[in-house]
């Protein structure tokens, strides 16, 4: 076992080198390789990618056991830039349970994602840009998540952010891909300017503890080559201890705000969270991919990842948890009322990604169950989320839209797709066995039991919505009698695209049943009772949930709009997503580019330049002025002479005249 | 002769040769014109290198010296009675500017290898252009640095006023005359350091060791820092760029904006910090006041251009302002990150305005809202351009990121005369612009590029040539190596900014003691 493991530990480079080796050869090579080749390389080196991380998953809980927590290995590293003595950063691989459970779901569904796209892709004109674009994000994501320091982190979280750009505007005529890929980029870009501020104050105050800290523990921190924003020193107890005395925490407090800034943008927490239902236009595996499970974790994978200091400042968990909170309930109402297929998926995306950091914001030294309960939900999520998304693009390949009332009666028409889309939704409503009851159990049990009540209500409210919209499209898109040409003629989709979406299928159902807390914890010992009447409560609001959406849709009328007229102006403002969007246009639009840039420019023209102008015109002027006493004239000049002359010997004449 | 005498005098050499070549014979100007440029980046590589084996070993002594080491130094006696020589040498930061020039001059001629207008007269002008800024960089001598300083800027007036677009001849005379003003502060600058230093010599490094007055320090560092600054395009007195680069013709704006703004930066480290270290303690913080304005400023300037040139120049004025930005914070990241953002937004300028060459010799427009969906069409230049574009809003893995990051990291960290929170909330509101460099960008180059294409004469044109391929792919592959392997730069340079530093840190010391 330690021979495998010190031989995989030391190939681990691997992992994200394989989809980058992808990268480079499907976009430099993509006319030789043609398109079915570029694809299938690009498939195939992720696969690798995948079976590597699954293997070094396996050997690390082989050699090292489970049931505590797992060492944290970097096994792998780079010096890359040195900023000054003492505050050098390297890039290199972490390996710890964390990073290895998302290296494993992130290489996963890439591979299944990539495989489904080959499908699902075929015959579009940018087949293998779209593969070396894929393969792309693959190596940014895994890079994130094996960064073993902040700034490797940072790095990679931009580039996740370009590849996500790159996709989302992948369609690159269409003027509405195009916006979406710029604001995601923008919103998120906004968003990292926090992750940026906090990076900053973490390495100017734990570079002046740095030294310190060294020598007291006699070198340990210099002989280990640790180095000042590694996890491994900024998440140690002599940091986070000195952190919590700085100032009374308020700088700690600070740059964690910051940090979970850049968090909330890229898991599109409120009021960052536009950008993710705009991302919708980029083609549907991406989605599924990036957009929900795997890139928009990253803000949870970041709390998570620094959750030692986060438990060093309650205010910052709580931000986290009220943050969280508020997103999952407001982002679920407005899933109630969407009707395009893949929004209905985002805005769920938005409401699972905030019972993650709810999740996390419950948690804290003395109650630490939220941490597993967010980190296991965020591995089950990926998987039925990612299974709807191929779901959904299954059923708008074969009907040619995305708005679920062009839909229905698929299930007749497309029945694998319809079996696996109703696991995925029965795992995120939460219905046992599947895979969604267990992690959302665990999150409701892990607000309850540390005391949020309030928190725990808001969260079986969700559950509820959850079921209630689930199943709305569920009924509408699966069940109801075809409302449109297409939705009869509807075809089940190739087997590339099937065959993914079995094998999410099925983990969709399995995932739940691992005993996760002996593989990801936090390293806080806790006891907890299990409270018989949280799974209860909470398959109760699902069941609640589903007939409630059962009763208003499944009818021979929609009832749905008539509680939609009776609700009025609510309605309207959750269907027009509580205008934030029209907001934020308002805030740039019509604040900032009309009253920061607009004058900017004019006063750079106009006054700045215009000064620089104006002098230069002062020096013509004087000179033409100059000019017109160079006239020429003998008679002129003697004038001038003479009068000069006349000045000088009278003020002569009065300076020396003894009165 | 030395290694540095000849690449300095080879672009000039060129300039003789091509006079002499008969004006029909165009063609075979820039055939010569590539050779030379080619053959100069061999010499440059082999001239880094020839650096290193000198100053590897001393990198270690570096740290705490006080004293600049110049390596391969020629030097000769010029006028003795004034103590000017002819003074060659480099250091850290000399040869990264050397590597960046190179690069530059190379692509510029690839990039302007369809000038057919008076060909002859314009790669003449380009290649004494050239000897000038080389010369800026190796002189350690401030008589020899002010000559070739001025033989780098006043050829720009006619390359613009000739082969310019637009109202050329108004742009070329605004900015010779505003860079004129800052040679004659400059010039001030120098004959006061010459005159207060009491030993005959223009000497660099001579009168580096000399003490200077406090209080002339506090009126003499202005002059350098506002001299050099124009040029480096500090604000409010950046406005002969927007004008300058938009008239200019491709190279030119890709030497001017790429290299020659650089002067400004690396003449203020180079001289006006490093002999004046208490006056720029003293001003320092006040200016970095104005260069945080520089950076903001400069980037919302931006959002509102429709002109591709103005958009890339206003976006210049906002990265140069990182470059004075980073020198105000007078410590080791700051200024390290200062030259290394001169050689990021030199290669990262020198691509835009040569992109911007070659799409508007297709579209014959340079109006960003009458072009769209060039992606169709063009899709190398439009990846060029996206690369480019992301330098420049400091994607890591592309050389902005380093560079800013080394300045942002130095503004947070400041140093022990500032206030803290001063230097920190500048910092704040400096980190901002990436975000709105972010904004501009991508509405520009969106707006350009992408969506369906627009007019339709548009849908015939053809994509990047091999020379034109050939020239920009170099430049990104630029970008990729500082992005991806700063080290070799970074260790470079930081060789040469602990004698700055430590000068700094001495009159630190002094001016406490007072």
């Amino acid at each position: 076992m330690e021979e495998n493991w010190k031989c995989l530990s030391e190939l681990s480079w691997l992992i994200p080198g394989l989809p980058l080796l992808g990268f480079v050869l499907v976009g430099l090579g993509r006319r030789w390789l043609g398109e079915k080749l570029s694809g299938w390389l690009a498939t195939l080196l992720v696969g690798g990618a995948a079976g590597l991380a699954v293997a070094t998953a396996w050997t690390y809980f082989g050699y090292f056991g489970i049931g505590g927590k797992g060492p944290t290995v970097v096994a792998w590293s780079l010096p890359w830039v040195s900023y000054q003595e003492l505050l050098k950063v390297s890039v290199g691989v972490l390996i710890d349970p964390l990073s290895l459970m998302l290296m494993v779901v992130v290489t996963g569904v890439s591979t299944l994602v990539h495989l489904y796209s080959l499908g699902y892709m075929a015959g579009d004109s940018g087949f293998s840009r779209y593969f070396a674009f894929l393969n792309l994000f693959t190596f940014s994501m895994l890079g994130l998540v094996i960064a073993p320091n902040l700034l490797q982190m940072f790095v990679f979280w931009e580039l996740v952010g370009a590849s996500s750009f790159f996709l989302i505007g992948f369609y690159y005529t269409k003027p509405s891909a195009v916006a979406a890929s710029k604001k995601a980029f923008i919103v998120t870009r906004f968003a990292d300017l926090g992750f940026l501020l906090g990076i900053l104050l973490l390495a100017y105050y734990g570079f002046l503890m740095f030294q310190d800290l060294d020598s007291l523990q006699s070198g340990a921190y210099t002989s280990a080559g640790l180095q000042v924003l590694d996890f491994e020193y900024l998440t140690s107890l002599a940091v986070v201890n000195r952190f919590m005395e700085l100032q009374g925490g308020t700088v700690l407090t600070v740059a964690l705000v910051l940090l979970f800034m850049g968090a909330a943008g890229k898991s599109a927490m409120f009021p960052l969270h536009i950008w993710l239902p705009d991302a919708m236009e980029g083609p549907t595996p991406v989605s599924a991919l990036i957009h929900a499970a795997t890139m928009v974790v990253a803000g949870v994978y970041l709390v998570a990842r620094l959750f030692p200091l986060f438990a060093g400042s309650p205010s910052a968990l709580e931000l986290v948890m009220v943050v969280g909170a508020f997103t999952s309930l407001f982002a679920a109402s407005i899933a109630c009322t969407q009707d395009d297929i893949k929004r209905i998926l985002a805005f769920s995306t938005l409401s699972q990604l905030g019972y993650m950091m709810l999740a996390l914001g419950v948690a804290s030294p003395a109650f630490p169950l939220g941490f597993t309960a967010s980190t296991f939900h965020l591995f089950t999520h990926a998987f039925f989320k990612a299974l709807l998304f191929l779901g959904a693009g299954s059923v708008i390949h074969a009907v040619h839209s995305n708005n679920i009332w062009d839909m229905g009666g698929l299930a007749k028409k497309m029945p694998f797709t319809h079996a696996f889309f109703l696991i995925a939704t029965l795992a995120i409503a939460g219905i046992p066995p599947f895979a969604g009851f267990y992690s959302k159990d665990e999150i409701l049990l892990a607000a309850l039991t540390s005391g949020h009540t309030w928190v725990f209500g808001i969260g079986l409210l969700v559950a509820g919505l959850t079921a209630f919209y689930m199943f709305r499209l569920y009924w509408v898109t699966f069940i109801r009698p075809p409302s449109s040409k297409a939705a009869e003629h509807a075809h089940e989709s190739p087997w590339l695209m099937i065959v993914p979406m079995n094998v999410l299928a099925i983990l969709s159902v399995v995932a739940g049943w691992v005993h996760f807390d002996d593989y990801v914890n936090s390293g806080f010992q806790y006891m907890v009772d299990h409270d018989s009447r949280v799974p209860l409560l909470a398959s109760g609001a699902a069941v609640i949930g589903i007939g409630w959406s059962a009763v208003l849709y499944l009818g021979q009328k929609v009832k749905a709009t008539a509680v939609a007229r009776a609700a009025g102006a609510l309605y309207r403002l959750i269907k027009r997503k509580f205008y934030v969007d029209e907001i934020y246009q308002f805030v740039t639009h019509q604040v900032i580019f009309r009253f920061i840039a607009s004058p900017v420019a004019w006063f750079d023209r106009q006054v700045v330049d215009g000064l620089m102008n104006l002098s230069a015109a002062a020096t013509r002027a004087m000179g033409v002025g100059l000019r017109t006493l160079q006239t020429g004239q003998i008679q002129t000049y003697s004038l001038w002479f003479i009068m000069g002359g006349m000045l000088v010997i009278f003020s002569i004449w009065i300076t020396f005249y003894p009165y | 002769m030395g290694i540095l005498s000849v690449l300095v005098f080879l672009p000039l050499l060129t300039a003789f040769i091509v006079v002499l070549v008969p004006e029909q014979k165009w063609q075979r100007i820039r055939w010569i014109c590539l050779a030379s440029t080619a053959l100069h980046l061999l010499l440059t590589a082999l001239m880094t290198w020839r650096f290193w084996a000198a100053a590897g070993q001393n990198v270690t002594v570096d740290r705490k010296s006080l004293l600049t080491e110049v390596y391969l130094t020629e030097k000769f006696t010029w006028f003795e009675r004034f103590g000017v020589d002819y003074y060659l040498g480099v250091d850290g930061m000399s040869v990264a500017m050397m590597i960046l020039t190179s690069i530059i001059i190379f692509t510029g001629v690839l990039a302007s290898w369809e000038v057919e207008n008076r060909t002859k007269e314009f790669f003449a002008l380009l290649f004494v252009l050239v000897t000038g800024v080389f010369g800026v960089f190796v002189s350690f001598d401030l008589f020899l640095f002010f000559v070739f300083y001025e033989v780098a800027v006043l050829p720009m007036y006619l390359l613009i006023g000739v082969w310019g677009t637009g109202p050329k001849e108004y742009s070329a005379m605004k900015l010779t005359l505003m860079l004129m003003v800052g040679s004659a502060l400059i010039l001030a600058g120098i004959l006061a350091v010459y005159h207060y230093a009491g030993i005959t010599t223009f000497d660099l490094i001579q009168l580096s060791q000399v003490q200077y007055p406090v209080d002339m320090q506090t009126w003499v560092f202005p002059l350098f820092f506002f001299g050099f600054g124009v040029l480096g395009a500090l604000f409010p007195f950046h406005t002969w760029s927007p004008d300058g680069h938009a008239s200019a013709p491709t190279a030119v704006s890709m030497l001017h904006a790429g290299v020659l703004m650089k002067l400004g930066g690396y003449g203020i480290l180079r001289v006006g910090v490093y002999l004046l270290p208490e006056g720029a303690i003293q001003w320092a913080l006040g200016l970095m006041v104005l260069t945080t304005i520089n950076i903001i400023y400069g980037a919302f300037g931006a959002i509102r251009q429709k002109d591709l040139k103005y958009f890339t120049a206003y976006s210049s004025v906002s990265h140069c302002g990182f470059v004075l930005f980073g020198i105000c914070t007078l410590n080791l990241m700051g200024m390290k990150g200062a030259v290394l953002q001169m050689f990021s937004h030199g290669i990262m300028t020198g691509l835009f305005f040569a992109l911007i060459g070659m799409v508007y010799g297709r579209t014959h427009t340079r109006m960003i809202p009458e072009m769209g969906g060039l992606a169709k069409v063009m899709p190398w230049l439009a990846v060029c351009f996206y690369i480019g574009g992301l330098a420049s809003l400091g994607l890591p893995g592309l050389s902005g990121f380093v560079a800013e990051s080394h300045v942002f990291l130095g503004g947070f960290f400041g140093n022990q005369w500032f206030d803290a929170g001063v230097t920190r909330a500048l910092t704040v509101i400096a980190t901002m612009s990436v975000v709105v460099t972010a904004v501009y960008v991508l509405r520009g180059l969106a707006q350009a590029f992408q969506g369906p294409i627009v007019d339709h004469e548009f849908e015939h044109l053809t994509d990047a040539k091999w020379f034109e391929k050939f020239s920009t792919g170099t430049l990104i592959v630029a970008l990729f190596v500082v992005g991806l392997v700063p080290w070799f730069l970074t260790d470079m340079i930081e060789t040469s900014v602990y004698p700055i530093l430590n000068r700094i840190l001495q009159a630190g010391t002094l001016v406490g003691s007072n």
